[in-house]
């Protein structure tokens, strides 16, 4: 029982200020929903500790949802190690994003829907963790997308917002095709949906082939595929990332809250979770790391020259979360998970703190803009340092444990895309240390841009706001260093248990330890390197980027405009899609099916009645005539009959 | 208690009673519409209060039909009259009831001339539409079946929009055609077996070759009733100028109608003809489902993008009863039963605004979530179900469905999944369209929020498509035996002479 608490408090609190919310009135919404998530994360966090650190493995069977045959799926909160230790994050920065949604959204006029929809996205994140079989998964997935959706489109009156809102539902649609056939092919190959049923009948699996598309495939290979499309939408992975910088439409909470902590995580927690199914299909994690690594460097070449503070920030969450892929596909798991927990705490840190600022600059986001602000706001400008400084990996804060693991393991895993990983993933590295300095020294730095009218009215958050940056900026400091024991050091078998597998053979976090002295103390040196050039660029002489733009223009426009996939995608598939609507419209419906059809028949009847109609013309002598060609034609049918 | 009298006739003929009562109501004009309105809701709601006994008393562990009645009818030929309901059918009679009291509710203000025929035809159209999921015997069944073409073509002639004739002539040319062949067909097998009874029927064994012909005719019948593509054309001019109840029976029960005879008679009765043509329903419905998703995308009319969205959504329910299995066949049940609610709300929501701007234009509105909060809600949790959101009903079906088709052939199932990325996005740029934005035009800015009246219209489907989402046993496990019944049947007997065969490969 209190081991649900956790999940459904959340469902309890969204459904009163969702129904009552005009009853209860703003404070009394608030006090609602805080309060059951405050309740949550006290839960949660015993959860944690009960499960992930006593080692209390259950399964809590809540009720049976859909069964037809074999396919009997429950509705179900399983807690190992694994799911703890999201539900532990997610109930905690969840907390503290609602507590600052008070004090950030002071001025909004439907606070009872924005918290209800806050408290709604908790529970269906919760329930994707907590999940016990691949169609609760889906339901938690999507049901993040849908709240994902609605706090996209909050600000339903903006044209941006809407579109927004709808892109990031579509493109995690196509996410999601890939998903549910991923779904079904477990189930035509199992016979179950259940995670463990699975699990356990996986190594037998090993070597087979199912027919797919006409191809024959190697089943587990083309399970996990399928699957892993799933992840790159929900997880915004190259080519299904486009959704991500747009959902910056939605209020900063929400970007902190859902678009870097908990709800693009989704992706790496299913495939650490089907890390059973991963490890015995060696192709797909080959993919899965290629992607991850991919994305890792692409998006971060893109936030080096993001104008809007939160595009930037959203671009690194895109890469740090190909960081977490790639780590995943060489099979460190337990170090993918390390830097998801860790990076969950620096990037809301980095978000709300980058809204600290947006809100005292009078909700002006574009960098070029601000500038000047660190003395105005002296609290926020600390507290950015500190998630850049977790953000770029330097020791001892939150990062720098967990990306420097990723980054050992990429090289320990002694592979193609290993090394393809460990390559860009250091290059990343040196960018995110760049694009985050050049961040903090545009908004805080330099001679102020922002209008006088502006300025004068620049000043620090409430309480109410920075009291939660205070919470975070300490996980941002201490996580790494408290964690790494038990995720990636010594004590993580006992940790993990069996919700996490891997093969002997592959076990790359155990050979991140063993690596030479000048790939440990790597990531580090990119980020100091990284830090220096930005103080170069934009401090020691601020002219040099506005030099290096003229001197390689087309490479800015081409990383400015995100690589051109937004442009590429409305060519090929949405200009497309209404274009070829009309044409089966009006054409196929129109003028081929009616016009063949009932339409063409109607029409063809009438003309065939008026001329029918004009035989009848009255005269005698034409019936005669008429009367008279039938006897010949009746006749010489005889005549002829007869002759032969 | 209820094996005493006769259940399943009483549920259908009581709405006939109303009818009585309506027609010898005499006084001035307004006297007699109010009085039609009120008897029909209470008739209506009787009704459904008693069908809900069909589902209490339902045996879940039974496959044969229940209810069962029987009794004389043109005992010349052999012929009775024969009711009965099984897993399959029972929801469709819940449905039915359902809805005819959400619709004398929803067309209490919209419907002002000839109330009191208005009303009938809806008694007599519940009458026919349970009568069609209960008949048991074949001319019982044609009866019932084509019987329900009259009062919905008068509802669409008699009080639909500008186009009215247009529309109600190409419904009833294009489903007659159909109904002529059925005929023959049911014809053909009087002829071959003596027997139009149902249950008896599905023990015979009809000749191959025959079962080609006969699959064909029924296919004519049934396939422009569901309708699949490409003989759906008459179904968005039907709902365009057909006023909005009569969509929601549209939508909600008599697309049924064609399915419901592909499950009770196509499949069971010529089950080698089944095996050897679904290739072709594959395809027909593959080619629905992107096809009339596209052509969504594309509607500037609220009503025709519901109706090509029906078109869409049907070609996942006869996708699940083609293939066969028990995951797909109990989706395509269930799929209909939630599209039937589904739907009809959304019609219904159309009905609101359309009540009360006149238009039906996506473009006449924008931004109505500030003047209307409660009916956003409502049409956002619609919506969601349309898209089939895992916690909607929408999901439940389309889920099962295409779990089921991806085992009989992944070609299908994965060209069909594609369609919910297409479905999302038609209805998510309608949504987009009429509720989000600002509010700009003038005489959009005073339009009123639902009413009490609309509140109680919408509160049972909105209850139903989440129970139905979240606890979906509480349906499947009535439908399940049938279902198990049906697909057990269908394996031994679509494989010709399979007995003689398999010992002469061994």
């Amino acid at each position: 029982m209190l081991h649900a608490a956790p999940v459904f408090l959340p469902l309890l609190g969204a459904l009163i200020a969702g129904f009552f919310g005009r009853m209860l009135g703003d404070r009394g919404s608030q006090l609602v929903t805080c309060g059951a998530m405050v309740l949550a994360a006290i839960t949660g966090a015993y959860v944690f500790v009960d499960v992930a650190l006593m080692g209390h493995v259950r399964v809590v069977e809540i009720a049976s949802w859909i069964v037809s045959g074999s396919f009997d799926v429950t509705w179900s909160v399983r807690l190992d190690a694994l799911s703890a230790s999201m539900v532990g994050m997610i109930t905690l920065v969840s907390c503290m994003i609602h507590i600052y949604s008070c004090g950030y959204m002071a001025h909004d006029t439907s606070i009872p829907r924005f918290m209800a929809y806050l408290n709604l996205f908790t529970f269906f994140m919760l329930m994707l963790v907590t999940a016990d079989n691949f169609v609760q998964l889906f339901f938690g997935w999507e049901g993040v997308g849908l709240a994902s959706y609605l706090l996209i489109g909050f600000w339903f009156e903006r044209p941006s917002a809407n579109a927004a809102a709808i892109k990031a539902f579509l493109v995690n649609r196509v996410g999601d095709f890939g998903f549910a056939l991923g779904v079904f092919a477990v189930f035509m190959v199992f016979d179950s949906v259940g995670f463990d049923a699975v699990f356990a009948a996986t190594p037998g699996k090993v070597g087979t082939t199912i027919d797919f598309l006409g191809y024959n495939l190697d089943t587990l290979t083309t399970v996990c595929l399928l699957l892993f499309v799933g992840a790159m939408g929900k997880s915004a992975q190259l080519g299904l990332h486009t959704w991500l910088p747009d959902a910056m439409e939605g209020p900063t909470p929400v970007s902190a809250l859902i678009h870097a902590a908990t709800m693009v995580t989704a992706g790496v927690f299913m495939v650490c979770r089907l890390s059973p199914m991963f490890e015995y299909a060696p192709t797909a994690l080959a993919v899965v790391c290629f992607v991850g690594a991919s994305t890792a460097f692409f998006a971060a070449t893109v936030g080096l020259v993001q104008n809007d503070i939160k595009r930037v920030i959203a671009y690194s969450t895109c890469s740090q979360l190909g960081y977490m892929f790639f780590a995943a596909g060489v099979s460190a798991y337990s170090a993918a998970m390390f830097h998801l927990i860790t990076h969950a705490f620096f990037k809301a840190l980095l978000f709300l703190g980058a809204g600290s600022v947006i809100h005292a600059m009078s909700d002006e986001q574009d960098m070029r803009k601000m500038g000047g602000l660190w003395k105005l706001i002296p609290v926020t400008y600390a507290l950015m340092w500190i998630g850049n400084l977790a953000l770029a990996g330097i020791p001892p804060f939150a990062g720098f444990f967990s990306k420097d693991v990723i980054l050992e393991a990429a090289w320990a895993a002694h592979s193609g895309v290993g090394m393809y990983a460990f390559i860009l993933g250091t290059v990343a590295a040196l960018l995110t240390a760049f694009y985050s300095w050049r961040l903090l020294f545009l908004t805080f730095h330099g001679a102020p841009r922002a209008d006088h009218h502006t300025m004068e009215h620049v000043h620090e958050s409430p309480q109410i706001m920075l009291a939660p940056l205070y919470v975070l900026a300490a996980g941002a400091i201490v996580a790494g260093f408290l964690l790494n024991g038990l995720f990636v050091g010594d004590g993580r078998a006992a940790f993990w248990g069996t919700s996490l597998f891997v093969l002997p053979e592959h076990d790359t976090v155990e050979g991140a330890h063993h690596v030479p002295v000048f790939i440990k103390l790597l990531p580090t040196i990119v980020g100091v390197l990284g830090i220096a050039g930005a103080y170069l660029a934009y401090i020691v002489s601020p002219d040099m980027p506005a030099r290096t733009v003229e001197a390689f223009r087309s490479i800015y426009l081409f990383l400015y405009n995100k690589w051109y996939f937004d442009e590429l995608y409305d060519r090929i598939f949405v200009r497309p899609a209404f274009w070829l609507g009309r044409i089966l419209w009006k054409g196929g419906d129109g003028a081929i099916i009616d016009g063949l059809g009932p339409d063409g028949i109607a029409a063809s009847t009438v003309s065939l009645a008026k001329r029918a109609g004009r035989l009848q013309t009255g005269y005698v002598y034409h019936y005669a005539f008429a009367m008279l060609i039938g006897v010949v034609i009746l006749a010489s049918f005889y005549l002829y009959r007869m002759g032969r | 208690m209820a094996s005493d009298w006769p259940l399943l006739s009483l549920v259908t003929f009581l709405p006939l009673v109303g009818v009585a009562i309506i027609l010898v109501t005499r006084g001035d004009a307004a006297l007699v519409a109010r009085n039609a309105r009120y008897v029909a809701l209470w008739t209506s709601l009787i009704t459904f209060l008693l069908s809900l006994l069909l589902w209490t008393n339902f045996d879940p562990d039974m496959s044969d039909f229940q209810f069962v009645e029987k009794a004389p009818w043109i005992p010349a030929f052999g012929i009775n009259y024969t009711m009965g309901v099984d897993g399959i059918s029972m929801f469709f009679v819940l449905l039915s009831t359902l809805l005819t009291p959400i619709c004398v509710l929803a067309s209490w203000e919209a419907i002002e001339v000839r109330v009191k025929e208005y009303m009938i035809s809806f008694l007599v159209l519940e009458t026919l539409m349970v009568g069609t999921f209960s008949a048991l015997d074949f001319v019982l069944f044609y009866v019932f079946f084509e019987g329900v073409l009259i009062p919905m073509f008068l509802i669409i002639g008699i009080w639909g929009g500008q186009r009215r004739v247009y529309s109600a002539f190409k419904f009833f040319l294009y489903t007659l055609t159909g109904s002529v062949l059925m005929l023959l067909a049911i014809l053909a097998i009087f002829f071959e077996t003596g027997t139009t009874d149902v249950p008896t029927l599905m023990q015979a064994h009809l000749p191959s070759g025959m079962q080609k012909w006969l699959w064909l005719a029924f296919f004519a019948s049934f396939a422009v009733k569901v309708p699949m593509w490409p003989v759906h054309t008459w179904l968005p001019d039907a709902h365009v100028e057909a006023p909005t109840a009569g969509s929601v029976i549209l939508a909600g029960v008599l697309l049924k109608m064609g399915a419901y005879g592909f499950l009770r008679f196509s499949v069971p009765l010529l089950p080698e003809a089944t095996a050897y043509f679904t290739p072709l329903v594959y395809a027909l419905s593959v080619v629905a489902v992107i096809y009339t998703s596209l052509v969504a995308l594309a509607q500037e009319d609220m009503k025709k993008l519901i109706a090509y969205s029906s078109v869409a959504h049907m070609g996942y329910v006869t996708i699940g009863i083609f293939a066969l299995n028990t995951q797909a066949v109990t989706g395509a049940i269930y799929q209909m039963l939630s599209h039937g609610i589904v739907s009809a709300a959304l019609f219904l929501c159309v009905g609101v605004v359309y009540d009360r701007m006149h238009s039906r234009e996506i473009s006449r509105y924008g931004g109505l979530v500030h003047r209307m909060p409660a009916y956003a809600f409502v049409f956002m949790v619609f919506t969601m179900a349309s898209v089939g959101l895992p916690g909607t009903s929408g999901f439940v079906g389309e889920f099962l469905v295409l779990t089921g088709a991806f085992q009989s052939n992944t070609w299908v199932a994965t060209l069909a999944t594609s369609g919910v990325v297409l479905g999302a996005a038609y209805m998510l740029y309608l949504y987009r369209r009429v509720i989000f934005g600002k509010l700009e035009r003038d005489d959009l800015k005073s339009i009123l929020d639902l009413s009490w009246r609309e509140v109680a219209v919408f509160a049972p489907l909105v209850v139903l498509t989440i129970w139905m989402g979240v606890y979906p046993i509480s349906f499947t496990r009535s439908i399940h035996v049938s279902v198990v019944n049906l697909v057990t049947k269908y394996e031994t007997a679509s494989v010709p002479r399979p007995a003689s065969q398999a010992v002469a490969q061994r």
